[in-house]
């Protein structure tokens, strides 16, 4: 009898858990199209244009560039022009960029970003709950303080000044590492620490927080009295619970670690999408921004969805209704 | 653990040397300023594609190391009395990379296709100069109007719309190299994927890869392959100039494109001749509204110019990167007079200045008394903050109160070209040809998109006109010393100071020439082993 009300609601469950996650996607739609709509507007307030640049162009020639592009439509049409093609899947041509779409663009630096960004999400994960749990058990301690001086450290210092910082020590003066690009595996190595340290930070400080509440806690303690070997306790039943603030604040981090981040690729030589937002906007390449607006949107409503459905595995009280 | 790290690192890296000298014994790491926006020769408008096309295409005339005007394609010329007709004759040996033989046709098909307006090429205006081209251009009349005809496969025809004695130097821009048109034909605008790429000249695409890297592998159907050293070209793209330059110092590339000028200092004094400073044809103004009070009156303008101590700008805010500008046209331009035109206090001291400039603003009505509100527009760049603070404080002996209005560059750039609200803007001219004419006509009353000031002189105007008559050199070049005389005293715009390239070149790159156009060929360039 016991075994089989578990897997009746354990199947529950998963039907549950999908459909809820069907609806939430359904659910982001309205939200995905405001957003497309609000960054499409928005992009046209900002003045001057994708052609205003320091070298002026000629009136015939940017008459011509405008026609091309079909900026000489009004702009409800080009925005319905853009939607329709956006339904079929097609971001349309980049401004800058003219021997790509933006689908191509996104396409050879979103698996760069990802895979940095993945990595960086894998070590701050890791070292970041690794450094938390040791630091909680013994709250207090030297070894505490330390991992918290770390923790305060890593957040404060931004990664323009770790970076460069990172790359003069270890790939100029011992030559350890090359001092840029993505060419060998070797090359991987610092512009993942340099993206993970605050990420690591962040995850020690909350993991530690929760966990010296969770050791607290009353299950744990019946757990304690039990007799139950103190590393089962703590990986099995402390961790586990101080997990949830750490994951609830990952979602939106890996968001932003997998869509790639300006700074590090910059400095490292480093073909991501990162520096697409912000060079974007700043060339005033329509298509483009848009592209990753909707990258980012998709990233976050995808992490967002997992987040909660983590929730649930991890913490049995979520339910699905 | 730290041991064995260590060990494994020190391995690594050995390893990671021999793999690198192996290769730098064939491959010419380039670094570059950042990606092309395009490696269509009609669509380019950057520094950086203008690279990339001269190294895989000839047009009919190139440059050579020094950037001096030789034959490509064409191997010699002849230009009528008059100056309209332009024949050349191409050479032989010329072959495109899958072996077809370049012909004058391929040259028709190129310029057609650029002053197409459906391609919507970004610099057509560039070879306005042809016959009709401008007319074609913009849609008003048939593309076989164009003033180009292959006479036979290698004669080349073209008429000119107006006497240009600088046209062999327009030709040598990368809009003037050919397509290959079977495969434009074949292919449309992906042409230019590494797949189908077919070129001309010294090297060919090999791979692309946006942010990452452009590889470029020698041609060996180009005429003059004995003589091309360098096997591979990588080009690497640098959004940050910090980037390429520590790359540089861990020998990873051979050379980079530009450097940062906060750290020139301390890269001269550890790498010395490696760091390039060059004069290079661009000059960094400040335009002023000439159609605002009071800036109206020539003499408040001159004030202004006079009192901006350009040394200082130059050595204390850029560095010593840039070079303290005493006329609008760079120095060592082509086709000018031997002793240009400069400020006629350009000896004077800075004290001298600042009372002859006091004493104008008076002359006009103003002065601590009446003083004269500026606001500066600028696009965003520390340095342009910087030397916008700087002359805001020179200003202050005129009694001139100073706001600021900063931009990002496009938001910038429209406002100069559309709105035109601004009192003094920031601006800059880099020469796409080494002719003085390409620095004067920027303000011409009828040039509309970049005569920023709104100076509208007629003489001036007549000046100009009478030079693109003239088929004199020498004559036409003491006419243009005239304009620049005119736009030294009116200063409609405050010319400040002249761009210099700079760039770091390992001892290992051989042939780099430092010259005023800035380029440097791959194919007359080796690495010492």
């Amino acid at each position: 009898m016991p075994p089989l009300s578990w897997g009746g609601t354990f199947q529950f469950g998963r039907y549950h858990m999908l459909s809820y996650a069907i609806r939430r996607l359904l659910g982001a739609i309205p939200t995905l199209f405001f957003i497309v709509t609000a960054a499409f507007f928005m992009m046209r307030v900002a003045p001057g244009g994708p052609f205003d640049q320091e070298r002026a162009l000629e009136a015939t020639v940017l008459a011509n560039l405008n026609a091309t592009f079909g900026l000489d439509q009004p702009l409800w049409r080009q925005y319905l022009i853009y939607l329709g093609n956006l339904a079929q899947g097609d971001m349309g041509p980049s401004f800058v960029y003219r021997d790509l779409k933006v689908h191509e663009i996104l396409a050879i630096g979103l698996p760069v970003s990802m895979k940095l960004g993945g990595m960086a999400l894998a070590l701050a994960m890791v070292v970041g709950s690794a450094l938390g749990s040791v630091a909680a058990l013994r709250q207090n301690s030297a070894v505490d303080y330390g991992v918290i001086a770390i923790a305060t450290f890593g957040i404060t210092i931004p990664n323009f000044v770790v970076a460069p910082v990172l790359l003069l020590v270890f790939a100029l003066y011992f030559d350890f590492f090359p001092a840029g690009g993505l060419t060998q595996w070797q090359s991987y190595i610092l512009p993942v620490i340099a993206l993970a340290l605050p990420q690591i930070a962040v995850v020690a400080r909350l993991i530690r927080g929760a966990m010296i509440e969770a050791l607290r806690s009353d299950h744990v303690r019946t757990a304690r009295a039990y007799g139950l070997p103190t590393r089962m306790i703590v990986i099995k039943h402390a961790l586990r619970a101080a997990c949830l603030p750490a994951i609830s604040y990952m979602g939106p981090a890996a968001a932003a670690l997998l869509t790639g981040s300006i700074v590090i690729e910059q400095i490292f030589g480093i073909p991501g999408i990162g520096r697409y937002f912000v060079q974007g906007a700043l060339n005033r390449d329509y298509t483009l921004v848009m592209g990753t607006v909707i990258v980012v949107a998709l990233f976050v409503v995808v992490f967002n969805l997992i987040v909660d459905l983590l929730y649930a595995v991890l913490d049995p009280r979520v339910r699905y209704d | 653990m730290p041991r064995t790290l260590l060990r494994t690192a020190a391995l690594t890296s050995v390893l990671a040397l021999t793999i690198g000298s192996q290769a730098l014994a064939q491959t010419y790491f380039r670094g570059s300023d950042g990606d092309p926006e395009t490696l269509d020769q009609h669509k380019t408008s950057t520094v950086v594609e203008a690279n990339l096309l001269r190294d895989m295409f000839e047009g009919l005339v190139t440059l050579d190391s020094t950037a001096q005007v030789v034959p490509g394609v064409a191997m010699e010329w002849d230009v009528s009395l008059d100056g309209l007709t332009y024949t050349f004759d191409l050479r032989d040996d010329a072959k495109w990379s899958n072996g077809d033989p370049v012909v004058a046709g391929d040259f028709v098909y190129s310029l057609h296709r650029i002053m197409n307006p459906e391609t919507g090429a970004k610099y057509a205006s560039i070879l306005y100069p042809i016959k009709n081209a401008e007319a074609i251009n913009s849609g008003e009349m048939d593309i076989d109007a164009l003033g180009v005809v292959a006479l036979d496969d290698h004669t080349l025809q073209i008429t000119l719309q107006q006497p240009t004695p600088f046209f062999l130097e327009l030709l040598t821009h990368q809009t003037g190299l050919p397509v290959h048109p079977a495969t434009v034909e074949e292919f449309g605008s992906d042409f230019v994927q590494p797949e189908n790429h077919v070129s001309n000249g010294a090297y060919t695409l090999e791979s692309f890869s946006l942010g990452d890297s452009i590889v470029l592998t020698k041609n060996p159907e180009f005429h003059d392959a004995e003589n091309v050293a360098i096997e591979t070209v990588q080009f690497l793209p640098f959004e940050d100039r910090a980037t390429c330059v520590r790359r540089w110092e861990a020998g990873e590339v051979h050379s980079c494109s530009d450097l940062p000028a906060e750290d020139i200092g301390r890269l001269e004094s550890e790498y010395g001749d490696a760091v390039h400073v060059a004069a290079y044809l661009g000059t960094y103004y400040y335009s002023v509204n000439t159609t605002r009070e009071p800036f109206g009156d020539a003499r408040v303008r001159q004030a202004m110019s006079m009192v901006i101590d350009r040394e200082f700008l130059a050595d204390e805010i850029f560095g010593g990167t840039m070079v303290p500008a005493e006329s609008f046209v760079p120095t060592g331009i082509s086709n000018y007079v031997e002793d240009a035109p400069r400020f006629e206090w350009a000896d004077m001291s800075m004290l001298d200045r600042e009372d002859a400039a006091i004493a104008l603003m008076e002359e006009a009505g103003y002065g601590p008394d009446n003083p004269v509100t500026v606001e500066i527009a600028y696009n965003t760049s520390e340095n342009h903050r910087n030397a916008a603070t700087a002359i805001a404080d020179m200003w202050s002996v005129l009694g001139i109160e100073v706001t600021y209005n900063v931009r990002d560059a496009s938001a910038h750039y429209a406002n100069l070209r559309d709105e035109k609200d601004f009192d003094v803007a920031r601006a800059g001219w880099i020469g796409d040809y080494s002719d003085p004419q390409n620095f004067l006509f920027l303000v011409e009353s009828d040039n509309d998109g970049f005569n920023y000031p709104a100076y509208m002189n007629p003489e001036y105007d007549a000046l100009m006109d009478d030079a693109a008559a003239e088929t004199d050199l020498a004559a036409r070049a003491e006419i243009l010393a005239d304009a620049e005389r005119m736009f030294l005293r009116d200063n409609p715009q405050l010319a400040l100071l002249y761009y210099s390239s700079r760039s770091m070149v390992s001892e290992a790159l051989i042939g780099w020439e430092d010259n005023l156009l800035n380029v440097h060929p791959t194919r007359f360039m080796s690495i010492a082993e």
